[in-house]
């Protein structure tokens, strides 16, 4: 848990050197907070050297393969969203320091979001995850469109909130169990009793707000337009992240006898989110938005992976938000560099960015390939692992091939709208803007970062996917 | 690194090193694409050259190498690659086309960075989807070679049409490509051998033959998945109007080369590894492919613009191909291959000759145009002998292959009657049009707006050379390739027609002919041939 508590620390040490610094060096506070957070994540690569597992606090916090491959993807995620909010961060009219320390706080949350072995410690990391991202969603004050992100986002989140507490205490009401391992003993007996089914509902219904899967998508594209950014990259990435690892938890380790019952649910929350998700996006004209529809098709993808009920699946997801990392932290930085000196988002402004900055293009190009599934980048592999996944269980449900059909529809429907972004950045007429871009040093390493994973993943899938594999162990 | 290593690695790099060039320099652009695809070509003459004296595999494939740091171990994935008789030809034929089309590309004079990167991707892509052996990669490289295809007719095509041929053309063979795909994640699943090797999966699959359940599953999606990137009727009509909008290298390398891409994936996949299901579809096969000769022949002969119908015509030419894989034995898939590379080098010839004459008229429409023969000396000799090739006139290569696919056709009793339809289709209906096209564009009054168009020069003629040249030549001695195609395809027709194997050893002896054909007294023993059987 030490990791745990040293970002704890390093978020209330960011808000306190605010006090003595002067607002000038502002920016070495948010690119020393990304590199502490980089070290860290070197770190688990050292301490935690595969074996050493554990659990702490009377087994609501289980350190594992699982826990340390989402808290990597986690920790990866907050350093590189940490510089794009230094690049962000002449946008932000006050409190940079406050925008740094909240992001690390949101990082805590889906830390221990990834250990969580307990309904208490389940809500109080996604409560942790989600109240700072309502402030981080509203913290561009001079814009309405962020303060109503903000304020839907609240709304709807508390609501879903609610939801999750009270499934929750419907499921102790029943069985008198917080921790998984005890629930997972006793849940095949409830298998039958509806209050006990109704409170799993209801939890399920609070994580899929997390990962915005139908039909608690709604929020989704409005509070992606509107949030600043940077916000939007770590609650594409990091929140949805989250959600899964509470989703493969509470779904595999809490109620494994009742998910095994519930394949065809899945599919066909997973069927439709892929449609919504894709088939919306198709007229957006505003970048942040398409890519919000497109996360919520992309939380489709990741369901089927859960659908699957299989450890290949599970193995899958986590490919797949691997390589996600890295695509939407691409897309996002760009969209930070570029649009950060324009009022809208909209994909005119990307005329003419082939000649502006020749990286930004080729770093929003394969991010948008890579989106779309097409080899040789993450996507594709990703996208592979999830339908070998469901067409493995084809032959014992047939709705499987009906999903793995569904998502083919989708992907094809995908390749319209992530191409008319490429078109926007090659073929499109110059815009009024022609001044070529300045890159800061570190933006051109997430640049590099990110361009590099999508390749990494794409060609060399073999360690990361022993990883995923191993990791998928612990579920079963 | 192997000979074939580097016929697949060095376009990929060279696209790799221009995204790093400034994009003023286009000559550089344009000097690497040609060099990068000559050598190449060097390069695969050279294995072509070799491949009989190359060592063989146990399971018949030469100059086999691996790199593991592809793929996942654990998914049994690893890149391999290797050729026999079936890819060797292809793999040739793609390369030369490949440096034809590079030639063709002076008409692109914007975004010559773009469009050279992409040309080497899709080329490094064609040749790697053909000589993988494993089937992951087999899948990986066609679509790294796809996406370009889209994206060069979206930018670079011509026409009023292009917005939509490129929508179309992209919802076509994406939807092809995944179905494909789903086929093939169902087959690796179903074998139980855990492997993507093809080898390997073939090996055990003749050991463990899947269940006929899984067969009937499967092949359908490898048939219609497949068959829509080969553009098997109905699903053919996109490649006529996507073919005339491409700019003339796409439309080359396209419809020369990476729509062959389907129906290698039946001969080397489908067809032996599911023999129940290929003996029960085969037949559906054989009446499509009437659709592809007949209906798509005469929508040809319909045509007013000449890229539109080069474009119906190929599609018809596959219906030919089809009807060789129909035949399920020796004579007619060997022949399908043979007309596999042939219509690769006529297809590449014909698109790189109409994108010649477009560049200078603006035009292709064929009531514009006429009499040019008498300025175009060397393109106009060249379109006739590609309309010639087209229509099975022999000394092509086509010839060879056309001939033996009917020859193959009606040795299956129950193919006669499509044979028949089919032979009336290629030869009298591809004559037709084909002629017509030549007349109207060639000779007959020539409009005065065309006084100043001039022939190609020596550079530009080189292109057109080269293609001609590997059309004759292996038109003249097919055994060049037939010999070797032939091992090959026993073994995957012995997979795929099991029950056949004995009346097809017992003629094997007979049943020679496109090997040992003398080449000059063609006409006499293949009659005598003919009533063999």
């Amino acid at each position: 848990m030490s990791l745990e508590i040293t970002v704890v620390l390093l978020g209330l040490a960011v808000l306190l050197a605010d006090l003595w610094m002067a607002p000038e060096r502002r920016r070495a506070l948010g690119y020393a907070s990304a590199a502490i957070v980089g070290i860290l994540l070197l770190n688990t690569f050292d301490s935690h050297s595969g074996t050493v597992f554990g659990s702490a606090a009377g087994g609501m916090f289980v350190q594992d393969a699982l826990s340390i491959f989402f808290k990597r993807l986690f920790l990866l995620a907050t350093a590189m969203v940490l510089i794009l909010a230094v690049e962000f961060s002449d946008r932000i009219t006050a409190g940079v320091s406050e925008y740094y320390s909240l992001i690390i706080f949101a990082l805590a949350g889906m830390l221990f979001a990834a250990s969580s072995n307990n309904f208490v410690m389940l809500f109080v990391s996604i409560e942790l995850i989600t109240v700072t991202f309502y402030v981080l969603t509203s913290f561009s004050r001079g814009k309405v469109a962020s303060l109503e992100a903000g304020v839907k986002y609240l709304i709807l989140g508390a609501l879903s909130s609610a939801f999750m507490v009270y499934g929750i205490a419907l499921v102790w009401g029943t069985t008198g169990k917080f921790s998984f391992t005890e629930l997972a003993q006793v849940a095949g007996d409830y298998s039958q009793n509806k209050v006990f089914l109704t409170g799993v509902l209801f939890i399920l219904a609070g994580l899929g707000f997390k990962i915005a899967a139908f039909p608690f998508q709604m929020w989704t594209p409005d509070v992606y337009q509107g949030a600043p950014t940077p916000t939007t990259a770590f609650l594409a990435i990091g929140s949805k992240a989250a959600g899964f690892v509470l989703l493969l938890r509470f779904l595999f380790t809490a109620i494994p006898a009742i998910t095994d019952h519930w394949s065809n649910l899945l599919i066909v929350i997973s069927a439709i989110t892929i449609l919504y998700g894709n088939l919306c996006a198709i007229p957006q004209r505003n970048l942040k938005r398409l890519l919000g529809y497109s996360s919520i098709a992309h939380a489709g993808y990741l369901l089927m992976g859960v659908a699957a009920l299989t450890s290949a699946g599970q193995a899958a997801v986590m490919y797949y938000l691997g390589g996600y990392l890295f695509t939407t932290i691409a897309a996002f930085a760009v969209i930070v560099l570029v649009m950060r000196h324009l009022d809208s988002e909209d994909i005119g402004g990307l005329a003419g960015l082939s000649r502006r900055s020749p990286l930004l293009a080729l770093t929003l190009t394969l991010a948008m390939v890579s989106l779309a599934g097409l080899p040789p980048l993450a996507g594709f592999f990703g996208k592979f692992l999830l339908l070998k996944a469901i067409i493995e269980q084809g032959p014992a449900n047939h709705g499987y091939y009906w999903l793995a059909f569904t998502a083919l529809a989708g992907v094809v429907i995908s390749l319209y709208y992530y191409f008319g972004v490429i078109r926007a950045v090659y073929f499109s007429k110059e815009g009024a803007d022609a001044a070529p871009l300045e890159i800061s040093r570190p933006a051109q390493f997430v640049l590099g970062v990110c361009i590099l994973g999508i390749f990494w993943l794409g060609l060399f899938p073999g360690a990361v996917l022993d990883f995923a594999t191993e990791a998928a162990q612990v579920l079963r | 690194m192997t000979t074939l290593t580097l016929i697949f690695a060095l376009p990929l790099l060279a696209a790799l090193a221009l995204v790093f060039v400034p994009r003023s320099f286009a000559v550089v652009m344009r000097g690497t694409a040609l060099l990068v695809t000559f050598i190449t070509m060097l390069l695969a003459i050279l294995m072509f050259a070799q491949f009989n004296g190359a060592p063989v595999d146990a399971d018949g494939y030469r100059f086999v190498s691996t790199i593991p740091a592809f793929g996942a171990a654990s998914l049994g994935m690893a890149l391999k690659l290797g050729v026999d008789g079936l890819n060797v030809g292809l793999v040739l034929m793609g390369a030369i086309v490949a440096f034809a089309a590079a030639c063709c590309s002076y008409e692109i004079r914007t975004r010559e960075k773009e469009f050279y990167i992409l040309l080497l991707v899709m080329t490094g892509g064609i040749l790697g989807a053909f000589m993988s052996l494993d089937l992951f990669f087999f899948y990986f490289f066609h679509e790294l070679a796809l996406v370009p295809t889209f994206i060069m007719i979206g930018v670079w095509g011509r026409g009023e049409r292009k917005n939509y041929a490129t929508f179309q053309i992209t919802l076509y063979l994406s939807i092809g490509a995944l179905i494909a795909l789903i086929g093939l994640i169902a087959l690796y699943l179903q074998s139980g051998a855990h492997t993507f090797d093809i080898p390997a999966l073939t090996r055990h699959i003749a050991q463990h033959p899947l269940s006929k359940q899984s067969q009937n599953f499967i092949f359908p999606l490898l048939l219609f998945g497949f068959g829509i990137l080969v553009s098997l009727w109905p699903f053919h009509s996109w490649a006529p109007l996507g073919y005339g909008s491409a700019p003339t290298a796409t439309a080359m390398l396209h419809a020369g080369v990476l729509k062959k891409f389907g129906l290698y994936g039946l001969i080397r996949i489908a067809l032996p590894l599911m023999p129940q299901a290929a003996q029960y579809w085969m037949w559906v096969v054989a009446w499509l492919c009437l659709g592809n000769i007949l209906y798509v022949g005469w929508v040809a002969m319909r045509q007013k613009d000449l890229n539109l119908l080069i474009g119906n015509s190929s599609v018809a030419h596959m219906g030919v191909i089809f009807l060789g894989l129909a035949s399920l034995n020796i004579i007619g898939v060997t022949g399908a291959v043979v007309i596999m590379v042939a219509h690769g080098f006529l297809a590449a010839l014909s698109f790189g000759l109409s994108g010649y004459i477009y560049n200078q008229t603006g035009t292709l429409e064929m009531s514009q145009l006429g009499g040019l023969a008498r300025k175009l000396r060397f393109v106009g000799v060249a379109l006739t002998m590609a309309a010639l090739a087209g229509c099975g006139l022999p000394g092509f290569f086509n010839f060879v292959g056309e001939i033996t696919v009917f020859f193959g056709a009606w040795s299956q009793p129950g193919l006669r009657v499509v044979t028949v339809f089919a032979v009336w289709g290629a030869l009298i209906i591809g004559a037709v049009y084909m002629m017509r096209a030549v007349r109207a564009i060639l000779h007959g009054p020539m409009p005065d707006r065309w006084e100043g168009i001039a022939d190609a020069n020596v550079w530009r003629k080189l292109p057109y050379a080269i293609l001609l040249a590997s059309l004759l030549i292996f038109g003249f001695f097919p055994r060049l390739l037939t010999e070797k195609i032939q091992p090959t395809m026993t073994n995957i027709v012995a997979a795929a027609a099991p029950q056949e194997q004995p009346t097809l050893a017992a003629s094997a002896g007979k049943y020679e002919m496109p090997a040992n054909l003398p080449m000059l007294d063609l006409p006499d023993n293949l009659s005598g041939k003919a009533r063999t059987y």
